[in-house]
This record gives structure tokens, sequence and C-alpha cells, in this order.
């Protein structure tokens, strides 16, 4: 019974872990459709970059002789925020920008070989094959019986306190900041934005920059979480993210948290009690099922159209 | 100038971040640790030149500009004087133009060879996807990014029908066609209801839902190992290999008393492919004409104006997506018997998206267009085998530019008008 108990809350804690760094994901989708109602799908690949950033930064700083690992993990997240915005920014710069009020598949045909590009130009500059870092961050707490023990690692609280202070900074941002009433704005109605005095321009360059940060604290949170990489771990997780930013309701930040957790909870409890080859069909079954049932997704506001 | 040098300053710095990093440091695993391993001086000087022509293009970016703007752009020539013509003229002109474009294509293979028949074989594949996806994204609007699933299980019908059951190819290809339509409707009917984008997602997540339960059903479809041995077709009866694999058949070159060539084969393949895509372009240009087809695009154009005049929304969203899916499932019979072997690697997500770029690159809603941007598509790959690494780069970075440059396509569909002759 103790056991069962245990596996379950075990089970939960992964999801979580997983769950958080989905939604981390999840808001770049959310902010860029939010304001230019786009599928950014190469954001995937910047959450990827992320990852690879920190891998090179952690290597390089491990090579270099430091051995405090909080300058390491530091070091790292910042480069990783650095590249992956610029990437961001660049992308939405050659990419989008000249497409912007075009048929809205244009964009996201653009944003597809976007993404096909940036992957392939990952595999061309650092190989096709794994690349897998050591542990930085090991131990943790151990409850349980000798049947069965639950584990509680540093890392998994790690992802859970970086993520809560990111959203919670997105949240002061987003509320509070000028910039953040701005993109609001932006999002209720660019036109009218712009008619205000909005450069809706930085606004929505802005927007791609944040959400490609976050990725990047997600591409470092998840390659030491799960301890590899490759050029291609942008395509499935960017798939995952989008479905939870859906899940909670595309356009509304909230919304790609829980529909993040949800994701992550379910994939977790799929995995852990019928089978892991299935879990993304159980994920992807529960997003049909969602949107039927509420077809803006959870969080989302009802789409009024008006004539 | 001032402007143009912050500006210039701040995109070389963003080159150099997005370059340095990736490009620069190779990360090398040694032992168990890994490390990062800087890249040889040549490759800095790359890097370092791409910053510098960054710079300086942003620095002088308005004389360049400026001077380029001189230069006429490349645009295709529109058919001005086609749509001169009085309708019935041109009407005629067209038929003309098609027939010989069909006459071309039939005699076209007995003069080059198996490399170029092959690769002709999987061009007319991509036609015909691509016209089936184009019934779904160019003339109904709907967003389908799983089309590759309902191509899954054309190929999959045909596979395990030959492997369990002994089916012929001729059999199979119109059960295949049908299971997919059948895929296409179970799917279609819950999801039909839901906004474009959601729609995008949920055949995204669809057509990898197909692939993942192709690839776990192991007892069934072999996994990831697929299924191999799938007879090719055969014409009324008779095989074109060397020896008949099959009891009851006749060898091609056999019963017409000719020496045995194995581009016979081919050549055959070939022409199948080539008459599955005439008949693919029959149908839809008549659905085209008829109500449904207009309602697809009146749908297109304006869902709200449909409702009020009372069409009923589902059914003719239903309609398309379900003829869509059946052509990927006649694409996906036809594809298994020419390779002979499928997996579930042959259908993932990249495959939707070239065919959803043949479609938008052709033009949405451009027969024409698709063929052309099919052709585009397979051929300038193929062409640049020898650049194999850079392949999929420039694939990718051709699409962004194509969508820079020319986002109606390459041949825009022309809305067919009526024209009042008195009125000028």
């Amino acid at each position: 019974m103790l056991e069962a108990f245990l596996y379950f809350i075990q089970q939960t804690l992964n999801g979580l872990t997983i769950g958080s760094t989905y939604a981390l994901i999840a808001i770049g989708y959310t902010m860029v459709y939010g304001i230019i109602g786009m599928i950014n799908f190469a954001h995937g690949e910047i959450y990827m970059i992320g990852t690879y950033i920190s891998f090179v930064v952690i290597a390089g700083l491990t090579m270099l002789g430091v051995q405090y690992i909080p300058i390491i993990l530091l070091v790292a997240l910042l480069a990783a925020i650095l590249v992956s915005s610029s990437f961001g920014w660049a992308i939405e710069r050659t990419a989008y920008r000249p497409l912007r009020g075009a048929n809205r598949l244009i964009p996201l045909i653009s944003a597809i070989g976007m993404s096909i590009f940036l992957q392939n130009y990952v595999v061309l500059a650092q190989g096709a094959r794994d690349v897998a870092i050591p542990p930085i961050i090991t131990g943790g707490w151990t409850f349980g019986t000798s049947d069965f023990e639950m584990t509680l690692s540093y890392m998994q609280v790690m992802i859970f306190v970086v993520t809560f202070l990111c959203m919670f900074a997105l949240t002061q941002f987003i509320s509070k900041s000028r910039m953040g009433r701005a993109c609001r704005a932006v999002a209720e109605d660019l036109k009218m934005a712009n008619l205000l005095g909005i450069n809706t321009n930085r606004v929505i360059s802005a927007t791609f920059v944040i959400g490609a940060a976050l990725a990047a604290v997600a591409g470092l949170l998840l390659g030491l979480y799960y301890g590899v990489a490759n050029p291609h771990i942008g395509f499935i997780a960017g798939l995952k993210a989008f479905t939870a930013a859906v899940l909670g309701g595309i356009g509304s930040i909230p919304g790609a948290m829980l529909g993040g957790l949800i994701l992550g909870l379910t994939e977790a409890y799929t995995a852990g009690y019928f089978s892991t080859e299935y879990k993304d069909v159980v994920s992807f079954s529960l997003l049909v099922l969602i949107l039927l049932f509420k077809p803006t997704g959870l969080l989302g506001k009802p789409d009024v159209e008006k004539i | 100038m001032t402007k143009n040098l912050n500006h210039a300053l701040f995109t070389a710095f963003i080159t150099f971040i997005v370059a340095f990093p990736l490009l620069g440091l190779n990360l090398k695993p040694s032992g168990t640790f890994l490390t990062v391993d800087p890249e040889d001086m040549g490759q800095f000087v790359y890097i370092f030149s791409a910053v510098g022509i960054v710079f300086f293009f942003q620095l002088f970016r308005d004389q360049i500009m400026g001077a380029l703007g001189k230069v006429p752009r490349p645009s295709l020539p529109e058919r001005a004087h086609l749509s001169n013509l009085p309708q019935a003229q041109r009407g005629k002109v067209e038929n003309w133009f098609t027939f010989a474009i069909v006459v071309i294509a039939l005699i076209w293979p007995f003069m080059v060879s198996r490399g170029s028949i092959d690769l002709a074989t999987l061009v007319l594949i991509y036609v015909m996807l691509g016209l089936g996806l184009n019934i779904v994204v160019g003339l109904a609007g709907l967003l389908d990014l799983g089309y590759v699933a309902f191509y899954a299980v054309g190929a999959y019908s045909y596979a395990l029908l030959s492997e369990y059951f002994g089916m012929s190819f001729w059999l199979a290809l119109p059960i295949g066609g049908l299971m997919a339509a059948l895929f296409g409707f179970i799917l279609g009917f819950p999801v039909l209801r839901l906004r474009g984008d959601y729609l995008a997602i949920v055949t995204l997540g669809f057509g990898e839902i197909i692939r993942i339960l192709l690839l776990n059903a192991t007892t069934v479809t072999g996994g990831p190992n697929g299924i191999g041995g799938i007879p090719k077709p055969t014409l009324f009866g008779m095989e074109f290999g060397r020896r008949v694999k099959e009891e009851g058949n006749t060898l091609f070159h056999e019963t017409l008393g000719i020496a045995y060539d194995s581009s016979y084969k081919v050549i055959f393949l070939y022409i199948l492919a080539l008459l599955l895509v005439l008949f693919t372009i029959f149908v839809i240009r008549r659905l085209v004409r008829m109500p449904v087809g207009r309602a697809w695009e009146a749908l297109r154009e304006d869902e709200i104006a449909c409702r009020s005049l009372g069409l009923n929304r589902t059914a003719i969203k239903l309609s398309a997506f379900t003829i869509g899916a059946a052509f990927a499932g006649f694409a996906g019979c036809f594809f298994a018997a020419r390779q002979g072997f499928i997996s579930p690697e042959s259908f993932t997500f990249i495959e939707s998206a070239i065919i959803l770029a043949i479609v938008v690159l052709g033009g949405m809603g451009s027969q024409m267009g698709v063929i052309l941007a099919a052709i585009a598509m397979t051929v300038l790959p193929e062409l640049a085998r020898e650049f194999q690494e850079y392949r999929m780069l420039m694939f990718g970075l051709m699409m962004v530019l194509m969508m820079v440059w020319r986002p109606q396509g390459l041949l825009p569909a022309k809305r067919p008008h009526l024209e009042l002759s008195d009125v000028k």
C-alpha cells in the first residue's frame, strides 16, 4: 500500500519535472501566437540550441578548471540565454518579419524551413551523434521502504525552483513593466497598438527574445536532467510544448504553464502505469479529447468572430 | 549614418553570437567527460568573414538596396497571352498543351537513363501527394500537418494485405485508398469543428500517433524493421522480374517474346505512376467544378457567409479531408509497391512538411503549380546529392527564401470568373 503510494508520488514528481520544462518552452509558442497568430515552428530548435550551448559552456569551464558548480551553472545559463535569444531575434528578423501580413500558411512554411535549417546547422556544426555530459548535480533525498525507494533528486528540485523563478519573473514583467504592458496591448489589438504609438516591431522582437530565453533555460535544465543531447531533440520537445500550449489555450500564458504540467503528468503516469512507448499517443489523444469538449483549450479565451 | 552604424554593429554582434559557439567550439566526448575542442583557424576565418560581410552589408544597406532596386526583380511570366484569348479558344489551347505534355511524359522514359526514370517516378508520387493535400489545404483551406499519416495507411494497407492475404496490387490499390479515406473520416469527424491552428496541431499529433503505432506494433508491422518483399505490380498477371515469383503469373518478356531487360519494370512503374497522376488530376478537376468543390473554396474564403447560406460546414470539410486522404492512400499503395520495402522511417513529419511545402510553393489551389513545385522539391535535392551533408540545410533555407521572395507560389491559382465582353 505504502509502496503504491510512493510509486504514485514518484511518478507525480517526474511528471512535474518534465511538465515544468514543457511549460517553459510552451510560453514561447503561446506568446508568439498571442501576438502575431503564427506557429513558430522553429521554437523547438531554439531549445535544442540552448542545450548545446550550455553543454559547450559546462564542458569548456570544466576544462579550464573551474570547480565551483554554481558559477558553472550561472555562466552556462547566461550564455545559453544570450545565444538562444540572438537566434530568436535573428529568426524573427530574417524569416518572419518580411512575411508580416501574408496568408497565415506562408510564415508557417517559412518556420518549418527555418526549423529544418537550424537542425541541420547544428548537425553540421556539432555532428549528428548524441553528446553526453557527466552529471553535475548528483544526489537527492530518498524516502520509503526497502521494497520501493522514492527519490527526489537535487536536480529535480533545481528544475522546480528555476522554473518557478522564471514564471514569477515573467508574470511580473508582463503585468508591471512598460514593455509587458505593450506586449499585452499588442496581443489585444496589433493595429490599434500601432496607432497609439507602440513600436509593434520592437514588441514582436521582444516576444521572440523572451520566448527564446525561456526555451534556453529549459534547454539547460532538461540537458542536465537527461544528460544527453542530439540535434533532433528540438522537434519532439517543440511538438510537446506546442501541444501543451494548445492544451492550456494558445495565447494564454497561465494556460501554457497549466498545459505543460498536465502534459508532463499525463506522460509520467502513462509511462509509469501503462507503457513508455505509448506515452506520446496518450498525450496526443488527451489533446484531442480536451479540444473536443473545450475547443479553445483550458484557459483560452473564446474567439468571437466579428463581421 | 550613425543609425546604420549602430545597427550594423548590432547585427554583426548577433551574427557572431549565432555562429561562434556552435561552429567554432566543437563538443568532443573523451572518456566519461565532455570536452570542448576549438576548430582550426580556417573555421574562424569563415566565421569572422561572415561577421564582416554582415557588418558591411548593414552599414551600406541603403546604398546596396538602392543599387539592387534598379535591377528588375525576377518574376515568372504570367500567362497573359492566354488570358487575353476568348474563353472557348483558351480552353482549346490549354487542352492541346495538356495533351502535348502527356505525350511527352509517355515517350520520355524510353529515351533516358534508368536513374532518371526512377527519379521521375518519385516526382510523380509527390505530385500525387501534393495534389491530394492541395484539396485539403489549397482548396478547403484546412491546415493539415499530418498528411503523411494517410500515406502511411495506404502503404501499410498494401504491405499487410499482400503479406497476410496475398492480395495483388490491383486489388489492394482501391482498398488502400478506401482505408486512408476511412482514417481521414474517423479523424476528421471529431476534429474538423476546431479552428485552423488547432486542426494543424491535432493532425500533426495524429501523424505522430500513426507512426508510433506502426513502430510499436511489432508483431503485425515488424516495428522499426518494416515490411519487406512487397510484390511489385503486375500487368494482366504478367510479372516484370526475371523469374516468376508468384504461381499463376507469367513473365512480361516471355509473353511478348522479347529479351529480358530490367528497365521494363522501371518504365512500367513510371507509366503506372503517370496514369495514377492523370487519374488524380482528372478527378480533382471534375470535383472542383462540382458543387462540393465550389463549396470547398467558398468555405475557405468566408466561413460565416457559407453558414448563413445554409451550407453544412462539417460535411464539406469532412468531404475535403476524406477525399484528400484517399489520394494519399493511393500514393502510399503505389509507394509500397515501388519500394518493395516500407518502414515507419519513410513516414516522418518531414515528409508532411515537404508535401505541404509543395502545395504552398506551387501556389495554393493551383494544380499546375503543384506539379512544378513537386518537380522542383524532388529534383533539386537530388541534383545536390554531391553536397549530401548540406542538402537538408539548403532545403530548409530554400523554403524560407521562397516564402520571402514569392509567397504566392510559383503559379498562383486563377479563380474561375465570368467576363462580360461588352463592359470595358
